[in-house]
């Protein structure tokens, strides 16, 4: 089962390549939002398996690909993204729809050979081809401002494999083995004190992944990268390739590897506390609506980062929850974006107004987005926010109090947006602003269908956990 | 002599940045790569010292080199002003990685056991063919999605278009 996620996508590239002359542009697209479809489906029933079996499911060839509930959770995620950002790339891309199709193909088996194998190195190599993929998917269309935002993003990418590689070597150097067991029985070994060379590698390996995963320090490229990138592109990095290729890595590499480490732990409550207060506080006043959204992912990845910190079930299990509700949420806002901008042609916010009568849809799922992020009752948002603040409430009641008044500026820049472009006097400038069609306004309904369920059934999900005895204590 | 040669290699790639020739600089590209397949020779790695030869030292260098000579080269002026806007980049960037590194190690200083460690050098009993088709065989998938996705990065930014 774990083979297929690499094989259908792989042999999809393959055959799409060879017929090439004998298929029609369209049919690549087709295939890509299929095979994504398709990969949701099967996530959703090895989530299923995994909880039922309480063990992983392994490779029976490649034995180091395996899939845990961890595992599952983003491989649905990555599904549902792909496929989402497939079909508003259905509407939106006219020019290299073949090569586009399968650079998504690319994309996708790149983030499932990630999050199903468990050695440094290969989740290296499949970095890189993450990294290769997005540089070459945000510069499709070949103009200057999507060449440039490529290019910062590349050379961030660089840097951070660059500090990857080096704490896989000085890991390697000390331990002999870069698989997690290995490294996890090494540390377990060492009772809290290491080598400086082990030392200088947890610093770097967690550097490298801040950089990937866009938290402050690091987060510079996150808005270039974000706002050159074409519209489907933009939906499927902010929705899932910066979690999958930072955040992700940093969670199972924080819980398998450290072992939950407290020094490092310290570190990341640090970074992710930063995030969420800069990443909010710089989303305040932008114009351009692109880079307000990309500040928001800073603000809300900070908030994964600090439930894993916090090394608990608890936290863990809100990072994971907020990992996925990011995904939809953040997804939802730049699809409405885009509806905006196709539309209208706009897209400073302050040309914008007065859009809700004339795009109800759009403005109402917006709505459904912006409470969600801001972690409003009943939606998703909501309770994946509670549980990480009431896990860092245990490790640090000053950090829990600065996750929850960022959320409050969420709520506020959001509500400003919401007044700008949906809300308040119409711009006559605008010409178009008819509500949008087709793909793009079935995968708002969807996405914003997806919020709302996560957000009444989750407290039904958490009891059936429970009884089931797989929260191990968290309730 | 490994000292020596290290420090060759880290001069070369600082000119490599620092220069403003651009040819220049693919020498200095190259130069690095050959002092670093030279270490490589010396610490008993010659599989991946050939692959640095050829590849890194060869075969970039003369991409780099092509590509060099179909650009239009900027006026003087314009050279001077660039150099002058990088200068601000080199400092700042490493000056922040290097404070940042220093208070993190600082928080990190109590669970350092001690400076000399005795480092496990695997017995490299299996040879190379047999590490990569038994034992790394998801790593060989992995380069060969990259090589795809490379081969359709040339295609997408490369290939011109009909219209065009």
């Amino acid at each position: 089962m774990p083979l297929l996620f690499l094989a259908i996508p792989l042999a999809a590239v393959v055959v799409l390549s060879l017929a090439l002359k004998l298929l029609n542009e369209k049919v690549a697209l087709w295939v890509a939002i299929i095979i994504a479809g398709w990969q949701t489906v099967m996530a959703a029933v090895d989530i299923g398996l995994c909880l039922k079996s309480g063990s992983d499911i392994h490779s029976t060839y490649l034995g180091l690909l395996s899939i845990d509930n961890l595992s599952a959770v983003v491989l649905f995620a990555i599904g549902l993204m792909a496929f989402v950002s497939l079909i508003v790339a259905k509407s939106t891309v006219k020019e290299s729809i073949f090569n586009f199709a399968n650079m998504m193909l690319l994309i996708m088996l790149g983030m499932n050979g990630l999050v199903m194998v468990r050695d440094l190195f290969s989740m290296y190599v499949f970095v890189e081809v993450i990294s290769a993929a997005s540089f070459i998917l945000i510069g499709i269309k070949k103009g200057r401002n999507g060449l440039a935002g490529a290019f910062k993003y590349y050379m961030m990418s660089a840097i951070a494999s660059l500090m990857m590689l080096t704490s896989i070597a000085l890991i390697f150097m000390s331990t002999g083995n870069t698989g997690f067991t290995s490294i996890a029985n090494y540390i377990t070994n060492a009772n809290g004190k290491f080598p400086f060379e082990i030392i200088i590698a947890f610093i770097l390996l967690t550097f490298g992944l801040a950089i990937k995963s866009g938290a402050v320090p690091f987060h510079t490229w996150v808005p270039n990268a974000y706002s050159s990138a074409p519209a489907p592109v933009s939906v499927l990095l902010a929705g899932i390739i910066t979690k999958v290729s930072g955040v992700y890595v940093l969670m199972r590499v924080f819980r398998d590897v450290l072992l939950n480490n407290t020094a490092v732990g310290r570190l990341l409550l640090i970074m992710g506390i930063a995030s969420i207060l800069l990443g909010a506080l710089a989303a305040i006043g932008h114009k351009d609506m692109k880079r307000m959204l990309a500040y928001s992912s800073i603000s809300q990845i900070g908030y994964i980062i600090i439930g894993v910190a916090t090394g608990s079930p608890l936290g863990f299990l809100g990072a994971l929850l907020h990992f996925f509700n990011h995904s939809t949420f953040k997804s939802l806002l730049f699809v409405n974006f885009t509806a905006i901008e196709m539309k209208t042609g706009v897209r400073d916010m302050d040309k914008m107004g007065g859009l809700a009568e004339k795009m109800p849809v759009t403005s109402g799922s917006s709505i459904i987005a912006f409470l969600s992020t801001a972690g409003i009752p009943p939606f998703s948002g909501f309770w994946s926010k509670l549980l990480i603040i009431l896990a860092v409430w245990q490790m640090s009641k000053s950090a829990a109090i600065v996750a929850l008044v960022a959320s409050a500026i969420t709520l506020w820049y959001f509500l400003v947006l919401q007044k700008k472009v949906y809300y308040g006097e119409p711009v006559s400038a605008i010409s178009g602003g008819k509500e949008s069609t087709g793909g793009i306004l079935s995968v708002e309904i969807l996405l914003s269908a997806i919020n709302v369920a996560v957000g009444v059934a989750f407290p039904f999900i958490l009891i059936y956990l429970n009884h089931a005895g797989l929260l191990h204590g968290m309730m | 002599m490994i000292i020596i040669l290290l420090a060759g290699m880290i001069v070369c790639a600082v000119a490599c940045i620092v220069l403003g020739n651009l040819v220049k600089a693919g020498v200095a590209m190259a130069a690095t790569s050959a002092i670093l397949s030279i270490v490589m020779f010396i610490l008993k790695a010659p599989l991946a010292a050939a692959f640095e030869l050829s590849v890194c030292a060869g075969l970039i260098p003369v991409i780099f080199m092509s590509t060099i000579s179909m650009i239009n080269v900027k006026s003087k002026e314009e050279i001077e002003e660039m150099k002058k806007e990088r200068k601000k980049r080199f400092f700042l960037f490493p000056v922040f990685l290097i404070i940042l590194g220093a208070v993190v190690l600082a928080v990190m200083w109590p669970h350092i056991v001690d400076f000399s460690s005795s480092y496990i050098i695997p017995a490299f009993t299996r040879n190379v063919r047999d590490i990569l088709w038994n034992s790394r065989q998801i790593d060989l998938l992995g380069q060969i999605i990259i090589i795809l996705a490379g081969v359709f990065g040339v295609i997408i930014f490369f290939k011109e278009s009909v219209e065009e």
